[in-house]
């Protein structure tokens, strides 16, 4: 019974076996489901194992048993990227305007609901059009919505920061509920970073050994000897720099505060440094990146067996990476382009991984993206991507 | 409904079931499976255990697992120390050459070696390590595990009911998954929580109760903050609020808020709320 339902779930990508749907048969064959909700609730607790599920499930179950087709709620799942670069926009309209293609008279007769619909419907044109081309979420485009023929070739003087790529922003927004490459919560972050803990013996001999007792009490002749050992303990030593600056790292600030949080207590030592887009010459002890600068000589002067784990986007423009000069800090000179600086980190540290928060799938777009992962090992700022980044910084 | 020791579970005195997790747990035991339930802190999970193991007239053993736990030790525990110490100084009744004598249950041998059926906890299974977890059911699955020292097998005398929590923090493996029906509980809704408040404050006057449930609610509400308060935080929050004089005549609790103490447990939530309610 039932057994296009279960071809259904697993078709939207539950992972449901035979095993659970042959349970789900005894539960019938028992006559434990009475009713359409019954087998809503036991068919769920059976087959579907993870509440991340449940909402696909739901959809399912309504399509199969009420031929309803849930809407997918695309619309509200960008929605907040997009009012977050509104907000950005809004505090200065002319701005706005150009990027519309409206008039700033147009724009001011438009609501602030009409507005997101106005830049929703622009994006739906997009997809149709050129979805997954270069022109999208690159340089060089002509849309006028988005981020493209807008940056001015040189640096950042004051002003908005511009949307680095409009479009990559609201796209990543629909991946968010997807099992493992959904967003992380606080609690898998620290999970996944535990797995950085390697025991190695310090701390106090206060373990009582029971193979050296018991061998020591043979030698004695039965003479009791308790023979403690030392307590296992974590050793590693981590450095963690965080790209905490520009509004490009916004939506993914609440993930790396998360981080931050839970790194402390993991690690025998653990230094943060910050960051804006990539490192200079220096980088920050703390999070406003202005009163404690530490000059990379004497980051790379670190034990070479602590771990280097950078936290970004990785996006920004070229020269930023490039250039000597490319800072986008305009007061602040340079002596060696940055892409140089990321290079003598990842000779120091044989240890380094690099986590991004933007969605694999997109790194191809992003030149500077390829070019630090070129550099540093990338991994995706989601389970996923931290599992391995971590298998891989633990790996000796 | 023909099995012959099917028993139903319909919720007990201090526990508020809702009718969906009810059908869930009779469902499991019915099939004999494990029943891993997951959700944040507070949703009542463990509470879950305590309630089934009353409302079935049940004995209760809880395994709270540790991380550094090893699964023999949930299975039993050989005492070698015990036996050094007969060895060497022979005052015990127990007859040191026997093996078996130092032969401890730990709570999942316990579970099996119990003369009637027992509901067994096994309480934040996340904090094991995976080899743990999916060696444990194996042991749950086979119902029998080995006692290596005297050579013995130990089989369930009667198949527990297994309840198993996870704290959410991290995914299970898939065949563990795979061996336990599911279920997540979802944080209490307002009207929910008004029952669970019921249950332990069946005095509470209905507009105090009210008051204090919106004010919890906006206060779980408040953005950024760490560790946001439960409903243990807030029945001991109502539990102090009824020791107050005040509340007691019934002054209103929205714009003092005393006692935030009680819900929030870190200072830097502590100092967010503050300044949320001043605002």
């Amino acid at each position: 019974m039932f057994v296009s339902f279960f071809y259904d779930l697993r078709e939207s990508g539950i992972p449901v076996t035979p095993t659970a749907f042959l349970r789900l048969q005894k539960a019938l064959g028992l006559g434990l489901i009475t009713s359409l909700d019954d087998f809503y609730t036991v068919s769920r607790a059976l087959m579907v194992k993870s509440e991340r599920n449940f909402d696909l499930y739901d959809q399912v179950f309504a399509r199969f048993f009420m031929g309803i087709d849930l809407p997918v709620p695309e619309a509200v799942t960008i929605d907040d990227s997009i009012r977050a670069m509104l907000d950005e926009w809004l505090r200065d309209p002319a701005e706005l305007a150009r990027a519309l293609g409206l008039s700033e008279e147009q724009l001011r007769r438009m609501s602030g609901e009409e507005l997101v619909r106005y830049f929703l419907d622009r994006l739906k044109d997009q997809e149709g059009a050129h979805h997954g081309e270069r022109k999208w979420i690159g340089t060089g485009g002509t849309s006028p919505v988005g981020h493209s023929g807008y940056r001015p070739g040189g640096m950042r003087v004051g002003g908005i920061s511009r949307n680095r790529s409009a479009m990559k922003v609201a796209l990543e927004r629909r991946y968010k509920d997807y099992s493992s490459t959904a967003p992380l919560t606080r609690a898998q972050l620290g999970e996944a970073l535990k797995r950085l803990r390697r025991l190695v013996p310090a701390g106090p001999k206060d373990v009582v050994s029971i193979d050296k007792t018991i061998r020591q009490t043979m030698r004695n002749a039965g003479e009791i000897e308790i023979v403690f050992d030392r307590r296992l303990a974590d050793r590693l030593k981590v450095l963690l720099l965080i790209d905490n600056g520009g509004w490009s790292m916004d939506p993914y600030v609440d993930v790396v505060r998360t981080l931050f949080h839970y790194a402390r207590s993991q690690f025998r030592e653990l230094s943060i440094r910050y960051f804006h887009n990539t490192v200079t010459d220096r980088v920050w002890c703390d999070p406003q990146r202005c009163s404690r600068p530490e000059s990379m000589e004497e980051l790379v002067r670190r034990d070479p067996e602590t771990r280097l784990i950078c936290v970004g986007d990785a996006s920004m423009a070229p020269e930023e990476l490039l250039e000597v000069n490319g800072s986008i800090a305009i007061e602040y000179r340079q002596k060696l382009p940055s892409i140089e600086r990321l290079k003598a980190l990842a000779n120091t540290f044989r240890h380094a991984a690099w986590f991004n928060p933007v969605p694999a799938t997109l790194w191809d777009y992003g030149e500077t993206i390829s070019l630090i992962r070129r550099t540093i090992l990338m991994f995706e700022l989601n389970l996923a991507g931290l599992e391995k980044g971590v298998n891989h910084l633990v790996a000796r | 409904m023909t099995t012959k020791n099917f028993h139903r579970f319909s919720g007990a005195g201090r526990y508020v079931l809702d009718e969906e997790l009810a059908k869930i747990v009779n469902v499991s035991i019915a099939l004999e499976m494990p029943l891993l339930l997951k959700g944040e802190p507070g949703t009542g999970k463990t509470m879950l255990a305590h309630a089934i193991a009353e409302g079935l007239d049940m004995p209760l053993l809880v395994l709270n697992v540790k991380s550094s736990m090893k699964l023999v030790e949930a299975l039993y525990q050989y005492d070698t120390l015990t036996r050094l110490n007969d060895s060497r100084f022979g005052d015990s009744t127990r007859d040191v050459s026997n093996i078996s004598e130092y032969i401890r249950m730990g709570k999942i041998g316990q579970a099996f070696t119990a003369d009637r059926r027992v509901v067994l906890l096994i309480d934040e299974i996340d904090k094991a390590d995976s080899d743990f977890q999916d060696d444990m059911l194996d042991v749950l699955d086979q119902m029998q595990f080995d006692i290596i020292e005297v050579d013995r097998t130990v089989t369930a005398r009667f198949r527990p009911v297994v309840i198993i929590t996870s704290n959410a923090k991290k995914d299970l493996s898939d065949p563990f998954l795979g061996r336990c029906n599911f279920h997540h509980i979802a944080f209490p809704k307002p009207e929910m929580m008004r029952d669970i408040v019921a249950v332990h404050f069946p005095d509470l006057r209905e507009d105090l109760a009210r008051a204090c449930i919106n004010a919890f609610y906006r206060l779980r509400g408040i953005e950024g903050v760490e560790k946001k308060p439960a409903t243990r935080e807030l029945l001991n929050w109502i539990r102090a609020l009824r020791a107050d004089p005040d509340f007691r005549q019934g002054a209103p609790v929205d714009d003092t808020m005393p006692y935030l103490g009680i819900l929030f447990k870190k200072s830097a939530d502590m100092e967010k709320a503050v300044s949320q309610i001043g605002a």
